[in-house]
């Protein structure tokens, strides 16, 4: 069972979150962004082996997105943050779940 | 030449103490080139190999594994076969794919133990029951075996089944595929194995590639633990770690891996004669030729490497199984493991060629790459031989990510992932 920090709500098991897959960047300019943009930006992932980062959101908790820092071999998690404003953006619409 | 194996072969050997049969295939090191290099001793790999030998006459073939034949996800599966899609150009290949295995032990000379029990999907409210119609008869009209059953008809052929009007998830209907059904999993990858290496190929195990080698545009060869080794064209068949592969070459995929777990039982006397499946109580189980019964059911939560999973899906899973069979409440488990899995967006694999010339994948399997074996093979060694997408596999390039052509066929995954 993987334990996650919830930057609001503490240490909760993974069972009350949704993964939303790792971290992708909305196209800056939606409405001037290409096909090929708006193709890589839903469909095509880096899937590293390794440490990348991606989105979790604490679904049965405060409903907040969060970034995590996770190592996709060892399933080690290096760090949480909170989403700010500026940093990136959150996904929107649907999560794997 | 090589060994037939037959009854009288067995008795032979059986009578000599079984000290005379030879290797199944040859233990090989890597020449400088080939003119195909197949990257991963799986299911798909070995039948690629196997296929471009019969079917187009190229036997200059290497096959490298970072570890052993089937050692991935071909000794990792539920070793399910269906070919109940939704879609005609999955129904189609799937279908295609099916019609293989059932001539395979005899076109392998290699026993695949198929056993056509037959997969039952079951429906547990008049909704589901409506889209469960919708689907069988879209199975039907793509000319494919399905049949529906009713309550009445499930109670006559699953007896232990619980269909009490009480259960939490009453069940209400279903459909089956008799033909669909299970087969030894590692007597696939052994059995192509055998024959790929009878006609040239060499199966390289313990070999790790580290690098694509490609030179003005064009994949060369690949950099491996046991050396460089040139190549004509490579194929990737590594899926689970396709992205892993693909970043080799600058490619992106749109693929995420994940862990899927399956579990086995202790073994128990003969009782469940169909593969049953059930999407809302999301687990799917059918029992071995050993007894054990086989258990598997959804993804783990997130992107995963690590080829284990979390016990909160091994909870969802048993819960599942209990209540379709509540006589197996006190049943041990013996075994439980995880595979890594390509799960694409519309859950239908990517197999062609990928954006740079001589390199191809087979991949994107998502839950469902061992029933693709003899299919996923024959059609992607068309695909090298002649450089152009079989008929079959055409919807299922990389390309339709852009073009917006994908073959949405989530809906008729066995069980939702």
């Amino acid at each position: 069972m993987q334990q996650i920090d919830c930057p609001w709500c503490g240490v909760r098991d993974e069972q009350e979150f949704s993964c939303g897959g790792e971290l992708v960047s909305r196209p800056r300019d939606p409405a001037n962004a290409s096909d090929a943009e708006w193709t890589d930006y839903l469909y095509f992932r880096q899937n590293i082996k390794g440490l990348h980062t991606e989105v979790w959101r604490h679904t049965a908790g405060c409903r907040m997105w969060f970034l995590v820092d996770r190592d996709t071999v060892n399933h080690s998690i290096t760090a949480i943050r909170k989403l700010q404003p500026g940093v990136t953006s959150a996904p929107e619409g649907e999560v794997n779940e | 030449m090589l060994q037939r194996y037959s009854l009288l072969s067995l008795f032979k050997n059986g009578l000599t103490g079984n000290e005379n049969w030879q290797p199944t295939w040859r233990s090989v090191e890597p020449k400088k080139s080939y003119d195909v290099v197949i990257v991963g001793a799986g299911g798909h790999g070995l039948a690629t190999a196997y296929y471009l030998a019969r079917n187009h006459g190229i036997t200059n073939v290497a096959i490298v594994d970072k570890g052993w034949i089937g050692g991935g996800n071909t000794g990792r599966n539920t070793s399910a076969i269906r070919s109940n899609y939704f879609y005609r150009e999955a129904t189609d290949f799937f279908e295609r794919s099916l019609q293989l295995y059932e001539g395979l032990g005899e076109e392998l000379n290699y026993n695949i133990m198929l056993s056509q029990i037959g997969v039952m999907t079951l429906a547990h409210s008049e909704h589901e029951m409506e889209g469960i119609r919708r689907w069988a008869n879209a199975i039907q009209i793509n000319g494919v075996d399905s049949e529906f059953l009713d309550l009445e008809q499930i109670r006559k052929e699953l007896p232990i089944l619980n269909t009490s009007v009480n259960a939490r998830y009453p069940v209400v209907g279903g459909f089956v595929q008799r033909r669909g059904g299970v087969a030894r999993h590692d007597a696939i990858a052994w059995g192509y194995a055998r024959r790929a290496d009878e006609l040239g190929a060499d199966i390289i195990e313990q070999c790790e590639v580290t690098n694509l080698l490609q030179h003005g545009g064009r994949v060369t060869g690949v950099e491996t633990s046991k050396g460089k080794i040139n190549a004509g064209q490579v194929v990737l068949a590594v899926a689970g770690h396709s992205s892993h592969l693909a970043a080799m070459a600058d490619i992106k995929l749109p693929i995420t891996s994940m862990a899927l777990q399956a579990m086995v039982s202790e073994p128990l006397k003969p009782f469940l004669n169909t593969m049953t499946v059930s999407s809302v109580c999301h687990a799917y189980v059918s029992q071995s030729d050993r007894g054990e019964l086989v258990i598997g059911g959804s993804a783990d939560i997130c992107n995963s490497y690590a080829q284990r999973g979390g016990m909160p899906v091994v909870e969802e899973n048993i819960r599942a199984l209990v209540e379709l069979y509540p006589c197996l409440s006190r049943l041990k488990l013996m075994r439980q493991w995880a595979g890594i899995v390509d799960i694409t967006p519309d859950t239908c694999p990517v197999i062609g060629a990928l954006p740079m010339s001589g390199l191809y994948i087979n991949g994107g399997w998502g839950t469902g790459g061992f029933k693709a074996i003899p299919a996923g093979g024959e059609t992607t060694a068309y695909t090298v031989a002649h450089d152009s997408p079989h008929p079959l596999v055409e919807a299922f390039s990389l390309e339709r990510f852009r073009s917006g052509e994908l073959v949405n066929e989530a809906a008729a995954s066995g069980v939702a992932h």
